[in-house]
């Protein structure tokens, strides 16, 4: 792969001396050939640990080059940015990214399927799939330099979850369309990990190929690691499994529900993001800090924009993520508005990584519920489930009576909520009221509901059941 | 002297004490005495049996949220006014029932009620000093097989 961007005559005044760089990357390749030195710590030293100076320009030539590409390739590109007066001369490095119209999801959906291609057909090797937790679904494609790329980013998370090929890679993401089961195995493969194509489902398999092949490093969607959590207590054979790490993504969890899975399984629990519209998991990834995912910079673009308006806002502004690929052949995306909720960050970080950050994902412009006029994210009531001790097993339901909202909230009540007396389980019951009620700012109905009596998903879980016809 | 009482959560919906009596009739545990308090959301179903360590597991196994809880239990004249002795009795030591229920021995012409209150030995010796005699597990189960 070519360095371009890299060599830029200043960047060893300002950051790491390419001399460093060099010097790093050798070592790193020996260790990875004779299987000696310390523990990796970066898949890419050169690109995780990038001066400033030297990523951003990379990302203004990938940038500049990309939108050329999607220009020529692409009548939809060429159409919108016709209609704001745009040709790929305007465009002359990142700062202009701002001038680009949006992309959203329903341009992606009106070019099904083959409307946003960017390469003659024959050079596609693959093709993923939303999932369609939210409509129809979305088609994106890729060449073999995307998947090689792909690869790339997630074998960087599994590195910055303490990953080497000495691991055994447990991927209970799906396999086929959805791409969390092929991009971490990817990622896994690009490494040199021993990698268990284990797709989801089938709990008894699972905790048996984890028991039996030992394996160290967990992939799958954070509610499924908190179902077989739930069941490796369950079995008791916490003991016999050798699990030190899991990536968990495709799903918006809480802090709460970290600390509960990292104690059940005795792990450092990691988040990753990604999207299928843009690539698929490894998008950002999670380092030892914990405190946020880094965005692999090199192949993404990334601003926070305030929802309503479509204004860029600064780094250190809630907003919604819009991504645009620098690096893609078969589908570049320019400006997707990915209706996720986040901060960016480019406080430094203890992990020496230099890529921008973005903090926990704080809900989906989409998934955000208004009731009685109050925005709700289901994220915030397994905050509030969590710590009062209950399950994060819960579902929200929605729905409309005589004009006005009902919002109930059904929870599962563990044994130690438990009494004999009505009396104290209604005391429980007030209380946890009233912490939704000073979190969510509105008074759901709370309903106490058996244990293991709501669905465990083992994909993506359902939160929320609107039945709401607005 | 206390006996063992389990009791159940029910969630309030169609069908959820058919569950549990289905659970424990297909698991041949007899019941001896049963009451339900309840409020508009949910319900907690109290049961005396014959086993109780057998009706714990197979509740369990089905994954019911219980609790065991050791209650009084007085033996009674089946009588008007025979209760009102013994609530006196409590009332006058300042103890708190948190609730009672009432059921027919079959063998003999008398009633048991079942108490709940905070502490079991302080009501057995207030009961038992006043001349109510508390029955055990074993008078209990034998009075209602």
């Amino acid at each position: 792969m070519r360095m371009e961007g890299l060599v830029s005559p200043d960047s060893s005044r300002r950051g790491r001396s390419l001399e460093a760089v060099h010097y790093t990357q050798g070592n790193l390749w020996k260790n990875a050939l004779f299987g000696y030195g310390e523990a990796m710590k970066y898949f890419q030293p050169d690109r995780e640990c990038a001066s400033y100076d030297a990523m951003r320009q990379l990302q203004s030539e990938r940038f500049v080059k990309t939108v050329r590409h999607a220009y020529d390739a692409v009548p939809f590109y060429r159409e919108s940015m016709a209609k704001k007066g745009l040709t790929p001369e305007d465009i002359r490095s990142l700062d202009d990214l701002s001038k680009l119209p949006f992309l959203s999801k329903d341009d992606l959906r009106e070019s099904y399927p083959y409307g946003l291609l960017a390469v003659p057909r024959s050079r596609v090797v693959r093709i993923q799939s939303t999932s369609g937790t939210t409509g129809k679904r979305v088609v994106a494609f890729y060449t073999q330099t995307d998947i090689e790329r792909w690869d790339e980013c997630c074998a960087r998370a599994i590195v910055a979850a303490g990953g080497s090929r000495d691991d055994v890679v447990h991927v209970s993401y799906g396999y086929g369309l959805f791409t969390g089961g092929p991009g971490l195995n990817g990622g896994s493969h690009k490494l040199g990990s021993m990698t268990l194509p284990m797709s989801s489902g089938n709990t008894e398999r699972q905790i048996q190929f984890m028991c039996d092949l030992g394996s160290t490093i967990l992939c799958c969607t954070p509610s499924y690691a908190a179902y077989l959590a739930e069941s490796v207590m369950q079995q008791g054979v916490r003991d016999k499994i050798a699990l030190k790490a899991g990536i968990f993504g495709a799903e918006a969890w809480s802090e709460e529900m970290r600390r509960d899975i990292e104690d059940k399984l005795g792990i450092k629990a990691y988040d990753i993001y990604g999207l299928t519209e843009i690539s698929g998991p490894g998008v950002s990834f999670e380092c030892s800090e914990q405190t946020g995912m880094h965005i692999n910079e090199d192949y993404f673009a990334a601003e926070i924009i305030d929802p309503h308006t479509g204004e860029v806002l600064p780094d250190g502004s809630k907003g919604e993520l819009v991504l645009t690929t620098i690096a893609k052949e078969a589908f570049p995306i320019l400006r997707y508005r990915t209706r996720d909720i986040c901060v960016l960050s480019r406080k430094p970080c203890s992990c020496g990584r230099t890529l921008l950050k973005m903090g926990r994902l704080m809900g989906r412009t989409d998934d955000m519920l208004i009731i009685r006029g109050v925005n709700v994210f289901p994220s915030q009531i397994e905050t509030v489930l969590l710590k009062g001790g209950y399950s994060p097993n819960y579902l929200i339901i929605v729905d409309r009576v005589n004009h006005s909202d009902t919002f109930e909230v059904q929870v599962e009540l563990t044994p130690e909520m438990f009494s004999d007396t009505v009396r104290k389980i209604a005391a429980r019951e007030s209380e946890l009221l009233a912490s939704m009620r000073s979190m969510l700012g509105i008074s759901p109905k709370v309903t106490l509901v058996a244990p293991r009596s709501i669905a465990r998903s083992e994909g993506k879980a359902v939160r929320v059941i609107d039945k709401r016809k607005i | 002297m206390t006996i063992e009482q389990i009791s159940v959560f029910v969630e309030n919906a169609p069908g959820r004490l058919l569950e549990i009596m289905e659970t424990l009739g297909n698991a041949g545990i007899d019941l001896r005495a049963l009451s339900i308090g309840d409020t508009a959301r949910f319900g907690v179903l109290r049961l005396i049996v014959k086993d109780p360590q057998k009706a714990v597991t197979v509740l369990r196994a089905a994954d019911y949220v219980i609790s065991v809880t050791p209650v009084l239990a007085v033996s009674l004249e089946d009588t008007p006014g025979s209760l009102v002795k013994i609530l006196r009795l409590l009332s006058d030591a300042a103890i708190t029932v948190e609730y009672l229920y009432a059921f027919a021995a079959r063998k003999k012409n008398s009633a048991y009620v079942v108490f709940r209150v905070e502490d079991n030995a302080l009501a057995s010796a207030v009961l038992e000093s006043g001349g109510v005699k508390v029955a055990g597990a074993a008078e209990i189960y034998d009075a209602l097989s």
